[in-house]
């Protein structure tokens, strides 16, 4: 069995010490599932999973929703700039590096069809966990049918127009 | 304290919280803040059926599973411990057209008259619900993201077909509610 290794143990020699790296696992995926709960919260308690605040944006009759992807995004941009030009590394001294999006009309077919979905249901997927946890357990229908339809997609993924 | 916590948190507040998560993600491990693609990962985990869509290590973008797991428990904490005690406030006249469609009760988040388990018989609810969720599920995989990773994600590193996405998303969810909706509801 492979001995126990420190957080502050060899990390300068390991290039690549992400998933392949088995020590690390549970530790590694926990910090990602406190900032899920985190978020979570922000999410519940700022609404943004509230079918009726997404009614609300979709006719224009408040500003809520607007304010915050808008003020995420500023902060987004900001941060992003912030990280290239001072050459913020992540906690495990490994560079960020950030792919761009390649343009295929999927964004357009697509962005209009989740734009359906999201003011049928009021949700994109990340509010669909956090209705369920507020105990909307209904909505697990409506989380399993996106699985489903990202599985669909993805069988006639090569029949669709790029 | 925890009453000014417990009451609903403005944009300007949440907003900047929300956006914390793109540098948050990128400074723990350089991951890129996208949820739709959870919903990849569990049909590559539960049933890749030999689609090779699905046909990838989806074990090194674990990450993502435990975050969206990490938003259920969120969801839950703050449902149980941190909930507003008082009604959600709701503009008026969106309450005037929803009370034509028979939706009054403001209770929870949710419209619990519109998303039950009973209401997947009806047709309007089955629509509400299945296809609804299957049009988020398919259209955000389509797209190559959703909101966190195109409008926030993908403007955040000024990516132009982020954009595009984004417009499109708010143009399907325009014409939805304003022109489709309406004769769903009234179902």
């Amino acid at each position: 069995m492979r001995k126990k290794i420190g957080k502050n143990s060899y990390r300068g020699d390991v290039k690549n010490i992400n998933m392949n790296d088995n020590e690390y696992k549970w530790y590694y995926n926990l910090k990602y599932l406190i900032t899920g709960v985190v978020f979570g919260i922000i999410f519940v308690k700022a609404e943004v999973i509230s079918w009726f605040r997404i009614q609300e944006m979709f006719r224009l009759q408040s500003f809520h929703m607007y304010g915050i992807i808008g003020s995420a995004v500023l902060e987004g941009i900001i941060s992003v700039w912030l990280i290239k030009k001072m050459n913020i590394k992540t906690i495990d001294g490994e560079p960020i590096t950030l792919s761009p999006k390649k343009f295929n009309k999927g964004q357009v077919y697509g962005g209009v069809i989740f734009g359906f979905g999201w003011a049928i249901t009021g949700a994109c997927p990340g509010p669909l966990f956090a209705q369920i946890g507020t105990g909307a357990v209904a909505v697990s229908v409506t989380l399993l049918s996106a699985i489903a339809g990202t599985w669909v997609y993805g069988y006639f993924r090569d029949k669709l127009p790029h | 304290m925890l009453e000014i916590i417990k009451e609903p948190w403005p944009w300007y507040i949440a907003g900047p919280l929300i956006g914390l998560t793109v540098p948050a993600l990128l400074i723990m491990g350089n991951k890129s803040f996208g949820i739709s693609s959870s919903l990849r990962h569990i049909c590559a985990a539960c049933i890749p059926a030999n689609v090779s869509f699905f046909k990838y290590d989806w074990r090194k973008e674990a990450w993502n599973l435990f975050f969206v797991l990490g938003i259920f428990f969120g969801g839950l904490i703050a449902a149980n411990f941190l909930m507003n005690p008082a009604e959600i406030t709701v503009n008026p006249h969106l309450k005037t057209e929803l009370a034509g469609y028979g939706i009054t009760d403001y209770s929870k988040l949710v419209p619990v008259q519109l998303m039950n388990f009973q209401s997947l018989f009806t047709l309007r609810g089955f629509i509400m619900m299945v296809v609804g969720g299957f049009l988020v599920g398919f259209g955000t995989r389509y797209a190559g993201g959703c909101t966190s990773g195109h409008a926030i994600m993908g403007l955040s590193n000024l990516q132009w077909p982020s954009l595009v996405a984004t417009i499109c998303f708010m143009i399907g969810g325009f014409l939805m509610a304003n022109l489709i909706l309406p004769v769903i509801l009234s179902l």
